[in-house]
């Protein structure tokens, strides 16, 4: 299989995680197309590594991984602090540091 | 057409709908749901790179650990009766989509070149798998400071967590 079409499905993934991030105003949907993003970020890393025949993409990998599930951590417990002060999690809504 | 484009059209086309379900949903739990559907498509892909480790740690920890965590905090905040006025205009929408299909456009084009460098670079390209063997070894030999770095992170994250959602217990001491 040919690492173009790998890297092409990569990129139209990340394409929607900003597509989502953009569209939706809810902080868990938008959270969640992060989370799109970086498993898209994964996938290419791990079409390239096997085509350089290569270890080290896997392991970076395993790298993003962790910092995903600590970012998703301290991400949902701001969502749920803020959802405890202000009753709501939209982010139009969420504009108190607006200037 | 042989079983390996067959399995990567398939994983593929459900990852991809998978994704536009997660952000076309109005319901949070959907979303989420649509989510796991496209991690598990992409440890299907990952198989099929050879990465098994990889597609092992990403059910486990994606489809297991991170989505239930999602799905706790949606349940947990209730949010199904929020979100419906949550929704922009169409002007905005249609924006974001432009631009969406601009960054898709350069994405491709960064894609197709990439890989025609690379593939000049490795003379052969290898088609073995990587066992977790090779994983760790590298892990703990060549990358030993970052995944120590790692664990830090974790750290960090844990006590993160709890200073975020502790209550607040002044009135009582």
């Amino acid at each position: 299989m040919l690492l173009e079409y790998y890297l092409i499905l990569s990129a139209l993934l990340f394409t929607i995680g900003v597509i989502g991030v953009l569209v939706r105003r809810n902080a868990i949907i938008i959270f969640m197309c992060i989370e799109l993003m970086l498993n898209a970020a994964n996938l290419a890393f791990v079409a390239i590594s096997r085509n350089l025949g290569e270890t080290t993409g896997q392991v970076f990998v395993f790298f993003v991984m962790a910092v995903a599930a600590a970012e998703v951590a301290i991400g949902l417990a701001i969502i749920v602090s803020v959802f405890k002060h202000r009753q709501t999690i939209n982010v139009d809504e969420i504009n108190s540091l607006k200037g | 057409m042989n079983a390996e484009q067959i399995l990567f059209i398939l994983f593929g086309a459900v990852s991809l709908i998978g994704a536009v379900s997660v952000i076309s949903f109005r319901h949070p739990i959907y979303s989420a749901l649509s989510l796991v559907v496209t991690f598990f498509a992409q440890a299907g892909l990952f198989i099929l790179l050879g990465a098994h480790f990889v597609a092992a740690v990403q059910v486990i920890v994606y489809a297991g650990a991170i989505m239930v965590l999602f799905l706790f905090v949606i349940m947990l905040l209730n949010l199904g009766t929020l979100s419906a006025k949550g929704a922009i205009g169409p002007k905005v929408k249609g924006f974001a989509v432009i631009l969406g299909i601009l960054l898709a456009i350069e994405g491709i084009y960064i894609a197709l070149n990439s890989a025609n460098d690379t593939t000049v670079a490795a003379a052969e390209s290898a088609t073995g798998t990587t066992t977790t063997y090779d994983i760790g070894k590298l892990l703990f030999s060549e990358y030993l400071l970052p995944f120590e770095v790692t664990s830090l992170i974790l750290l960090a994250a844990l006590i993160g967590v709890i200073v975020l959602v502790k209550r607040e217990s002044q009135e009582e001491n």
